[in-house]
């Protein structure tokens, strides 16, 4: 059974035309599920662009359930972390990601694994999506030699090939990815980077800074505010002049897309990446998403919102139910299926917990480690001068 | 990482006096270069030699460089190399790291030191601290920045005095896996050097973290860097005349220090004197005294060892106190004395 509904996934993507043209087809005599389904998704407002993204977008079986199981293992990996935070077994900063799931898994599929990706501090999501397993994001944030860091970096600072983090200081992440755009064009290897930053960043100056060079310099550099309405405590009505995120690089062209809508971000970020692609220089999305935990752990999150606008968020606009009505809908997947999922990766997250509460913290002789890259090894003065240490990079 | 090229500024733009310095005899090879045209040279080879090597700053391409120090080099390798970025200190530096971090070798000149403190923040936190914090996955007025930048693990910081320091160290600094601060003093770019014929070579380097014994002594040790040590040089030309042999020597390196090298020396001499320009508070001489007092050689010391600084003041605008606020080669000559009490 499942070879069939391979094959006829494969076939009928073959025959699929690019744009999205409404092609709903009807499931087969032997086939259980439809292969693929069209939707229509909000339309992007937009900024200096004559034309935006399309207006429906075509989802296969296959891909949603991807999109699905990314996404509620994300869910699963951020409350788990609130968990062990709560249990003390994590500490010091950990801002966590539920709620913007389909920001992350959206990028992810609107780009290629080899463009490149920069976030600030919210980033165990895009952690995930950018190839590392929830057992090296959870042993990092409990400080185990496990971790993606080795236990040396923690919440903010985790990465991997071609994701820059994780980056603690707020805007400061966004030269940086101006800088890894240039590098792309530097070197002519038509990848790009995405740039995200928050609605709180949006107001920094090193931010338009890099808008005026990306734009002068045409930088392949897609800018990310990911707009979860707060700041910290700070609502974006209080905090910014104008709250049209998406209309801030001025000069440069913008969007502005539902983020709780995985598909529509997947689909502005193809549109997007093709501009930028084409050598037009940057481009600016405006996600508009929400949060459900406070800024970070210390942060109850109710002292300036209500617990009724938590739980409309919640009951209407939540990215994984959002995908699981449409794939059932459309009878793209099972009520069943989809709870075997969960418990799939209730299991997985479970496991990667255990793991992250028993693997050893990185040994003592790890502490002066990678102060430099490619040296000889060298000594470090401890608390006295009687104390050396011994480091290697 | 990135080789960010810092030009140190000490107050107004006037050279006031071009310090005429006695030179050894050598071999006929050896040519005359002056410290700006060294940095032009390590630029250009550097250039040349690693395509992943680019410069970016303010007026570093058609301008030919704010002090002329990036001249030609616009013509010779065009836009993609060379580029000159808007007033925004923050942004570019912040582009730079980026830009290293995805594989490139940028040098990134800030104009003066006063405007590298608007980036100080990429410095430190994004280019210093991430190899660090990645555990080697992928991993922060006119004042003295040797102490600043000294201060901070994960950077090198290097001070060249000569032209071939110039040139030697900013070659290591270029080819470097990490970040480097090279620490540019205005003041000696329009200052000629002999170059030897070994520096003149396109693959002469200075390794980073060693000092030079600039002149044997036996009687105090004078430890230096950038433009003090010419100074120092000076003053002990004017001792020997006295019958007072000063051991001079030119740290080239703030970060890692090489202090052995001043250890052998006071075991040597028996004293010490560090001159520099910055103030004295936390500063480089603060640190050599300290690490002095903790190691060996404190046991073979006869007298303090004692710092020769800048004036605890900011820096002054009228020349005649600009002139007073840095150390003076009679400061030096002075202090020699009362540390050897004659």
């Amino acid at each position: 059974m499942q070879n069939m509904l391979t094959i006829l996934t494969s076939v009928f993507r073959g025959s699929l035309s690019k744009n999205g043209s409404k092609v709903v087809v009807s499931a087969r005599t032997y086939a259980d599920f439809t292969p693929q389904a069209s939707f229509d998704i909000k339309k992007c407002e937009l900024h200096r662009l004559e034309q935006g993204p399309p207006g429906e977008a075509v989802l296969t079986r296959e891909d949603g359930l991807r999109y699905y199981r990314a996404m509620q293992t994300m869910r699963r990996m951020e409350l788990k972390a609130d968990q062990l935070y709560k249990q003390k077994i994590i500490r010091g900063f950990c801002h966590l990601y539920d709620g913007q799931e389909a920001c992350a898994v959206g990028i992810e599929a609107g780009v290629n694994p080899t463009d490149h990706l920069i976030t600030a501090y919210r980033a165990h999501g895009y952690t995930y999506t950018r190839g590392i397993s929830v057992k090296e994001i959870l042993a990092e944030l409990t400080g185990r030699k496990g971790g993606v860091a080795k236990g040396k970096g923690g919440s903010m600072h985790m990465y991997a090939k071609h994701f820059y983090g994780g980056n603690g200081i707020v805007g400061a992440q966004v030269p940086l990815g101006a800088g890894v755009a240039l590098a792309c064009q530097y070197q002519g290897n038509n990848q790009i980077c995405v740039t995200l930053y928050g609605d709180g960043a949006a107001n920094q100056g090193q931010i338009f800074e890099s808008f005026n060079m990306a734009a002068l310099w045409k930088l392949p550099c897609i800018f990310i505010c990911e707009n979860n309405k707060y700041g910290m405590g700070t609502s974006v009505e209080r905090a910014s002049a104008s709250t049209d995120y998406y209309k801030r690089g001025d000069f440069i062209p913008g969007l502005r897309v539902d983020g709780m809508d995985v598909l529509c971000v997947r689909e502005a970020t193809k549109f997007a990446a093709d501009y930028c692609r084409s050598g037009k220089g940057p481009i600016l999305m405006e996600l508009q998403t929400y949060r459900y935990h406070g800024h970070s752990m210390s942060d109850p999150g109710v002292s300036y919102r209500t617990r009724e606008e938590i739980q409309e968020v919640r009951s209407k606009s939540d990215p994984i139910s959002m995908l699981k009505d449409r794939m059932i809908s459309t009878n793209m997947a099972s009520v069943e299926e989809i709870k075997e999922m969960d418990v799939e990766i209730r299991k997985e997250v479970e496991e990667a917990a255990q793991f992250a509460t028993s693997d050893p913290e990185p040994p003592l002789e790890d502490l002066c480690n990678h102060i430099f890259y490619n040296e000889p090894p060298m000594e470090v003065r401890g608390t006295n001068p009687w104390t050396k240490l011994k480091s290697i990079s | 990482m990135a080789s960010l090229r810092c030009f140190l500024r000490s107050g107004r733009n006037a050279v006031s006096v071009i310090l005429r310095r006695e030179f050894h005899k050598t071999s006929p090879a050896a040519l005359q270069v002056t410290v700006r045209d060294a940095l032009n040279q390590a630029m250009d080879e550097e250039l040349e030699r690693d395509e992943r090597v680019f410069l970016l700053g303010e007026e570093v391409a058609q301008y030919d460089g704010a002090y002329k120090v990036s001249r030609g080099l616009w013509k010779k390798y065009g836009d993609k190399r060379i580029i000159d970025t808007p007033i925004t200190e923050m942004g570019f530096a912040g582009i730079a790291v980026g830009a290293a971090m995805a594989g490139l070798r940028p040098i990134c000149e800030f104009m003066t030191f006063n405007f590298s403190m608007q980036a100080i923040d990429q410095v430190i936190n994004s280019a210093a601290k991430t190899y660090y914090m990645s555990a080697g996955v992928a991993a922060q007025h006119s004042q003295c920045f040797a102490a600043w930048y000294g201060h901070c693990p994960g950077l090198k910081v290097i001070s060249p005095w000569s032209a071939e320091d110039a040139k030697g160290l900013l070659k290591s600094a270029i080819r470097d896996d990490n970040p480097v601060v090279v620490l540019e003093n205005e003041l000696m770019y329009g200052v000629p050097f002999e170059m030897s014929e070994e520096a003149q070579s396109k693959d002469f380097t200075i390794p980073i973290g060693k000092a030079k014994v600039e002149r044997q002594g036996s009687h105090i040790t004078l430890v230096s860097h950038s433009r003090m040590v010419g100074h120092c040089l000076d003053a002990a030309a004017v001792l020997a005349k006295e019958g007072i042999e000063c051991e001079v020597i030119n740290l080239r390196t703030i970060r890692p220090m090489d202090i052995d090298t001043i250890e052998a020396s006071v075991m040597k001499t028996n004293h010490l004197i560090t001159v520099e320009g910055g103030w004295p508070q936390f500063g480089v001489g603060a640190e050599i005294c300290a690490r002095i007092m903790e190691g060996q050689a404190f046991n073979y010391l006869d007298a303090p060892a004692i710092r020769v600084t800048g004036v605890d003041i900011p820096m002054p605008y009228a020349k005649i106190l600009e002139d007073h606020s840095t150390p003076q080669i009679k400061d030096i000559i002075f202090s020699v004395k009362k540390t050897l009490n004659v």
